[in-house]
């Protein structure tokens, strides 16, 4: 198919609080995923860097300052923001020099040093930003807009703290096998229930960490991977970056309101799911189709959702999804095979090009002992601030 | 010592007691509400509009959804890092003649359990913090005790 760019390599620094600067981790992922690759930094034709705003005035270059610590090699340089989702339009922006002929082998990289405790806002008095309003006026941190979406789900669709808890218990397993997890340890849902109340319903088990992390992808034509002795590669078939349509029916973060519904109807299609819509339909696949997911579990409740928006199950039937076991190990489809972010925590413009990493691996068939047997098809999902979408297509 | 009340946001919120509204601004064009206001152009994208007129939202509205703070937030949010953190309520609030959903702190003692979805709340005007020379001033969701 013509759409389609290889993924020659990939590779990560493992995840954690390693206190040290994302170039740092940023390089040895760039270097891991090179090594993997069988590539050469001097062969690269280009590079694009996922920005962290978190890590001062080189973060917001990224592309430049991983190019330099790399080396200077003269190749194309780009530096892309979009919060959450940077990682992954960092890959779109990629795989577009690589279908426009302007590059045949692109490195994507992203790392970051998170801070300890919640995200929080750059500081100053800055009320035309929404990220800062809503810190300032209402003190909304990132886990109360999670027990929002728990609560609400719970009321509407019946969901229960004891649900939560078990993908909780499916993620930590799977972090457990996963070298590059943050934490890999076992949870049982009597830990997740003992655990400090952050945002009702919401326990601290129940919602991602900030850690530090790198991950990096090489991507090239399917062209040049076959010349490159790559003759069956793991292919992305389509990266879906839309935007929500007006108005948007549901709080979402960082805004205080929604939009109002008065003049325009919603669409039935709520945000997420035209995300994975729309990279459904470039792929020219279905949910059926899919043998593993890597979605963007920042709470447990928010994986429930998540199984609706992808189209794994119906609406409100993500509980019994998880339930049934059709998400764990050995399922119809399981998900966040690598642990997910409840194994890894946020590394914000790492986790999107990490998320493509694990497709990567179930695809090649090396995922180890977190393998699904004959994967073939795999999706990412992720959301940014501030309307940036995510979800990546690979297949193999 | 008399100390200045102010908005902690200058334009979002107006009025005493029972007069006390949100304000937002609507769409002279399409009708449209907004909140936070919108004062330069109209973001809906088959609207052309850039009249918009301020106006009060909904005194009423019923729980979308609500959660705590259980930790302390941190800056831009003020808090008495002396003084040990009393959690707050956060109510999510739809209003039915607007279509929307507004976001904001409950008032001071009504806890998560006291809460459900569906309930009725009314907006009232509260103190988010003070300082030594201002009172900063909120809006506030309270539950109007009508379950429906």
């Amino acid at each position: 198919m013509t759409g389609d760019v290889a993924v020659l390599g990939a590779g990560m620094h493992p995840w954690g609080k390693w206190g040290r600067g994302f170039v740092e981790y940023g390089v040895a992922a760039a270097r891991a995923a090179l090594a993997d690759a069988g590539l050469d930094w001097r062969e690269v034709g280009s590079i694009v860097g996922a920005d962290t705003v978190r890590g001062g005035y080189p973060g917001y270059v990224a592309g430049a300052t991983f190019a330099k610590a790399l080396g200077w090699q003269g190749a194309r340089v780009t530096s892309v923001y979009a919060a959450c989702a940077s990682g992954a339009q960092a890959i779109d922006t990629a795989r577009v020099q690589i279908l426009a002929g302007r590059a045949d082998v692109v490195l994507v990289v992203g790392a970051d040093a998170a801070p300890k405790g919640f995200f929080r806002p750059a500081g100053g008095d800055r009320p035309d930003d929404p990220d800062w309003l809503r810190f300032r006026v209402l003190g909304a941190t990132n886990p109360t807009y999670f027990g929002l979406y728990a609560r609400r789900r719970m009321a509407v669709h019946g969901d229960t703290t004891e649900d939560f808890a078990q993908v909780k218990v499916k993620n930590a397993a799977l972090g457990a096998l996963n070298p590059y997890a943050r934490y890999r340890k076992r949870v049982t849902a009597e830990e997740v229930s003992a655990s400090a109340v952050v945002a009702d319903p919401l326990r601290l088990l129940d919602i991602c960490a900030t850690s530090d992390g790198g991950a990096a992808v090489v991507l090239s034509s399917v062209e040049y991977a076959r010349r490159h002795g790559v003759v069956d590669p793991v292919r992305i078939r389509a990266v879906s970056t839309v935007t929500p349509r007006y108005p948007t029916a549901v709080l979402d973060l960082p805004d205080i309101a929604t939009d109002s519904a008065v003049a325009v109807e919603p669409a039935t299609e709520p945000f997420r799911a035209s995300l994975a819509r729309v990279a459904y339909e470039e792929a020219g696949i279905g949910p059926e189709d899919l043998s593993v997911a890597e979605v963007y579990d920042l709470s447990t409740a928010l994986e429930l959702q998540w199984y609706e928006d992808l189209g794994l199950c119906g609406e409100g039937e993500g509980a019994k999804l998880l339930r049934e076991g059709a998400t764990a190990p050995g399922g119809r489809i399981p998900v966040n095979t690598s642990g997910g972010l409840a194994s890894f925590g946020e590394a914000v413009p790492a986790q999107a090009i990490a998320q493509v990493c694990e497709v990567t691996w179930q695809l090649r068939g090396t995922a180890g002992d977190r393998q699904v047997a004959g994967a073939r098809v795999g999706i990412t999902a992720n959301q940014g601030l501030f309307g940036h979408g995510s979800a990546v297509i690979a297949v193999r | 010592m008399s100390r200045t009340r102010a908005p902690v946001v200058a334009r979002w919120f107006a009025g005493e007691g029972e007069e006390f509204r949100l304000l937002g601004t609507r769409c002279r064009a399409c009708a449209s509400v907004f909140f936070p206001r919108e004062d330069v152009q109209c973001r809906n994208p088959g609207c052309q509009g850039d009249d918009l007129e301020e106006v009060p939202l909904s005194r009423r509205g019923r729980v979308w959804s609500y959660t705590d703070s259980r930790y302390r937030p941190p800056s831009p949010y003020v808090t008495d890092p002396e003084l040990p953190w009393e959690p707050h309520t956060l109510i999510a609030v739809e209003l039915e003649a607007e279509r929307m959903v507004v976001l904001g702190q409950a008032v001071p003692g009504v806890a998560v359990a006291e809460l459900a979805v569906g309930m009725e709340v009314e907006v009232v005007p509260g103190v988010l913090h003070e300082d030594a020379e201002t009172v900063w001033t909120t809006w506030q969701w309270r539950p109007t005790g009508v379950t429906g």
